[in-house]
């Protein structure tokens, strides 16, 4: 029998926990009926779900809860996820019953209210951004992508340019998403190299520009944590040449009451709520994906848009220009309510989220640079990224070693070989909600452990050392996938 | 504010370590000809309490929510108290998308124990960790299907009685892809049923049905299995609520090849229709046509077992612009909650469930029958159908003055043809209580 560590326990699957005749439910009495359905439309065989009591259950869930890492454990400096503190008001928020037992198709009177929600975040999302419009439809930051890409293509179709303007500049620094989507939405990605300085120059996207040109597709701040201060003159061109601006505001932590990218040029951005206006990742969502735009592209937004009739809210769907959905219903409703409530508590100082975020980035690089290579010089904003070029040739020990070496200290890796463009990048981004103690811990990990990389290496190497887990074997995992759990031969357990 | 924890000493000493004078400097690099000069135009600050008090003032926390006999892909179920303190688990609930696995097992065995119910309860091999919703993992489905077949075939037929905003979705995805035709298949207006093509050719690579279907028919997918298959074509079956799969024939085992659905109502997260649940499963030789994440299971440098995200080489991340899909995400939380209930229902809980809402189905017919009611369609359903009602709408009116809301008007979502056909579905959560409030208002 294997020993627990501390109160780690190692979990079997639910599937081998419970025993035939366990009961975790409780429904309310009264008959059931059998639907009348042709005989071969009835179940056969029943699905072999797990059966365990609600005890079993809870203690199964809890228990694995105890392997993961989160924000209310620690720090947690993944650059361009923002992994910022999520104010616990909202959970409350989001199960009133007013949301959680409203359908979406009821009549209009009957979520007036609900609707009036939308359209208070919507507007706010305006004023934050400068843009004239706001759809809270796609349910994430790439479900935005490609919204937003749609109403760019609807609107050169009604240009009639739909099928010569076929391509959309993307940085190299973009994230992977930004090509992917480029692609769905049935356009030719073209990479754009990042200048000497870290950030685009006018002559470089001057370069790819003429009349096959359906947009450029940028982050700013870019991916290295550098604002792309080009960007005004750089729009004007694309403009000229007939082309939209698409700005992913995935940094849009880094821009809040500072730069209103509706005023600098972008025709549409895209808003990850889940990150700047602070939702629980969840362990990889839902999140949320808004689209803002200026009013010229307003008519291609997705329906049904919120419009307010005096006092009443209600849904307008008959656009003929819109795009369609993108989402059966309105979008992850509940993310909205969080980003409102957000958005109310911080009012117009907002900015003040962005400076401390500014700040604790900038903190962060300059207590690390003279142990970490930095690969441009120029000033960051909200994030840091770093290269482990030198220390990999010193010391053989690299931006992986450091990021499990990390977890010995308790503290999660930043992001990992992210941008592409820097060799074996380290992309911290500390958020806002970290306190100076906490970056201190952080930096006095990094430094501890450059340090073991020039003494014992090997220590570095094959870390970690003190989670319940050690390195996975990830090659074996795509080669024979084991995407399932299946019964032993001889289980009896069902 | 009290989720900045920063002292004016500790900023000071911050902006020296850094070599400024200010916060303001912090900016240099933006140019001023960026920068955004005014006060943002948005409220005062507002502390916890009054924001709490704003929110119950605008009817969101006090209102006394209706009694819903409603469906149409956002179903509500019954759903345990401790599924909600599970997910609210700080450990799941504010964690990041497991990439370093050694510090996110517990969301790893989580979906890959939800990757096998999905996969139990479609019947299919693999399931993914999940996708946006029902309708965006419809779109999904039909783009992967163009795939498998290469992208040669340029045809999907898709049935007409798929839910009206599944079908808006899919034509917004498919759109996109310039050589993919959308052919309609009609349901017959006697039973409610998708029309099986009489031929299918050999540009079709998919035939996409509900089921049920928006109707609440239970489509025969054999049928339509064996006109896929002839054509060498996919078959895909929309699940708008999985519960129902307690009682119905797995799509997997009718000849569907790509299932897909929505889980949100198991997971208690259908109010106002989200946060969705796509589910999506397929056969094992279709996986590398996948879209979304994907749990496995593998061993440590001690030959320990654990998990990791694995396959990535179908993902955005890894692949960019040849990437099966943009999604970079899945709905984890939500999944998380489906799976913890799942777990606490099995086999039987889901049946009971399921049959509990047949047998409301049917008392609630029987009242309206006295009205003057009348079924719309002949074919098979199980707790959701298309109901016919005199004068519909002054009936549903005085239902809702006494807080019943009883099922969606179809003309509204479909066309005229459909006035006073209303769409009704009855779960485990409409009570017998409730179904009395309707016999006594309709029937005094």
């Amino acid at each position: 029998m294997e020993l627990r560590r501390g109160i780690l326990r190692r979990e079997p699957d639910i599937f081998e926990i419970g025993r035939k005749g366990h009961v975790g439910y409780s429904l309310p009495g009264g008959e059931g009926a059998e639907p009348s359905l042709p005989e071969h439309l009835k179940r056969s065989e029943p699905p072999r779900l797990p059966t365990v009591t609600e005890v079993e259950a809870v203690r199964h869930y809890t228990r694995l809860s105890h392997w993961n890492h989160s924000v209310e454990l620690g720090m947690y400096p993944l650059g361009s996820c923002t992994m910022k503190y999520n104010p616990k008001l909202h959970d409350t928020l989001t199960r009133m019953p007013a949301f959680s037992r409203m359908h979406p198709m009821m009549d209009d009177a009957s979520i007036t209210e609900q609707l009036e929600l939308l359209k208070n975040l919507e507007d706010a999302l305006c004023a934050i951004s400068g843009f004239d419009a706001v759809t809270l439809q796609p349910p994430a930051g790439a479900a935005g992508e490609f919204t937003g890409l749609a109403v760019i293509k609807a609107a050169l179709k009604k240009r009639g340019e739909a099928d010569q303007r076929i391509r959309v500049l993307v940085p190299d620094t973009a994230h992977g998403t930004n090509p992917a989507s480029v692609v769905l939405n049935g356009f030719k990605p073209v990479s754009v190299q990042t200048g000497p300085e870290g950030y685009l120059t006018v002559d470089m996207v001057r370069e790819h520009l003429d009349d096959t040109i359906a947009a450029l597709m940028v982050t700013n701040p870019n991916t290295l944590g550098i604002y792309e201060r080009e960007l005004k003159e750089i729009a004007e061109e694309v403009h000229k040449a007939g082309g939209y601006v698409y700005m992913d505001g995935a940094n849009f932590n880094a821009l809040m009451g500072k730069v209103r990218p509706a005023d600098i040029g972008v025709d549409v951005m895209h808003f990850n709520l889940h990150k700047t206006f602070s939702t629980p990742h969840g362990g990889g969502g839902p999140g949320a994906g808004p689209v803002g735009v200026t009013s010229e592209l307003e008519p291609y937004l997705p329906v049904p848009r919120i419009v307010q009739d005096g006092d009443d809210y209600r849904l307008d769907w008959n656009r003929e220009d819109s795009i369609g959905k993108v989402h059966a219903f309105l979008g992850n409703f509940d993310v909205f309510v969080r980003a409102y409530a957000y958005i109310l508590e911080y009012g117009h100082h907002l900015e003040t989220v962005t400076e401390r975020a500014v700040l604790n980035a900038r903190y962060l690089r300059a207590r690390l640079e003279d142990v970490l290579e930095i690969p441009y010089d120029t000033d960051t904003l909200h994030e840091a990224v770093f290269t482990d070029k030198t220390l990999k040739k010193e010391t053989g020990v690299t931006t992986m070693d450091i990021a499990k070496r990390l977890l010995d200290h308790g503290v999660h890796p930043p992001t990992v070989y992210f941008p592409l463009i820097v060799p074996g990048a380290f992309m911290v981004e500390p958020t806002e909600t970290e306190s100076k103690a906490d970056l201190d811990y952080f930096v006095d990990a990094v430094k501890s452990i450059i340090q073991e990389a020039h003494e014992n290496p090997e220590l570095v190497k094959s870390a970690p050392h003190t989670t319940g887990i050690r390195r996975l074997d990830e090659t074996r995992a795509a080669r024979k996938p084991v995407l399932r759990w299946t019964p032993a031969p001889d289980s009896n357990s069902q | 504010m009290r989720y900045l924890p920063h002292s004016d000493e500790e900023i000071k000493q911050m902006l020296e370590t850094i070599g400024v004078s200010s916060i303001e400097d912090l900016f240099a690099s933006i140019p001023q000809s960026h920068r955004f000069s005014g006060t943002l135009p948005l409220p005062e600050p507002m502390d916890e309490w009054s924001i709490k008090n704003l929110f119950d003032d605008m009817l969101w926390g006090s209102s006394d929510p209706y009694d819903a006999l409603v469906g149409a892909g956002a179903y509500f179920h019954i759903v345990p108290e401790a599924v909600w303190h599970v997910v609210s688990r700080s450990e799941f609930m504010t964690a990041y998308t497991p990439y370093q696995p050694e510090v996110s097992q517990g969301t790893l065995q989580a979906m890959f124990e939800f990757q096998t119910m999905v996969s139990e309860l479609m019947g299919l091999e693999v399931a993914n960790a999940s996708l946006y919703d029902g309708a965006t993992a419809l779109g999904e489905a039909v783009l992967m299907a163009h795939r498998l077949l290469k992208g040669k075939r340029r045809t999907v037929l898709v049935s007409r009685a798929l839910h009206p905003l599944y079908l808006k979705t899919l034509l917004t995805y498919v759109h996109s892809v310039a050589d993919i035709r959308v052919k309609w298949l009609e349901w017959d207006p006697e039973t409610g049923a998708t029309t099986v093509p009489a031929e299918v050719d050999g540009d079709v690579f998919a035939i996409a049905v509900g089921y049920p279907n928006f109707f609440g028919v239970v489509e025969d997918l054999a049928v339509f299995a064996d006109a896929a298959q002839a054509a060498g074509a996919h078959l895909i079956a929309s699940v708008p609520d999985p519960a129902l799969l307690s009682v119905l024939e797995s799509p997997g085992r009718l000849g569907a090849t790509i299932a897909v659905g929505e889980g949100s109502g198991l997971a208690g997260t259908s109010g106002m229709g989200g946060p969705g649940l796509g589910l999506m499963a397929t056969t094992r030789k279709a996986i590398k046509q996948l879209p979304g994440r994907l749990v496995g299971k593998t061993v440590d440098t001690e030959g320990r077992e654990g998990y990791v995200l694995t396959l990535s080489s179908r993902e955005q991340h890894i692949r960019r612009e040849r990437a099966t899909s943009n999604i970079c995400s899945n709905q984890a939380l939500v999944a998380l909650a489906f799976a913890v209930h799942v777990s606490m229902l099995g086999y039987d809980g889901l049946h009971r469930m399921t049959t509990l809402g047949v047998r409301k189905l049917a008392r609630v017919m029987g009242i309206l029958e006295k009205i003057g009611a009348t079924r719309k369609f002949t074919g098979p359903v199980v707790n959701e159908m298309v109901i016919h009602i005199p004068d519909s709408r002054k009936v549903l009116e005085d239902l809702r003055n006494m807080s019943v809301y009883l099922g969606i008007p179809l003309d509204r979502w479909l066309c005229e043809e459909f006035k006073d056909d209303v769409l009704v579905c009855t779960t485990e959560v409409v009570s017998d209580e409730v179904i009395d409030r309707i016999e006594h208002v309709l029937l005094g």
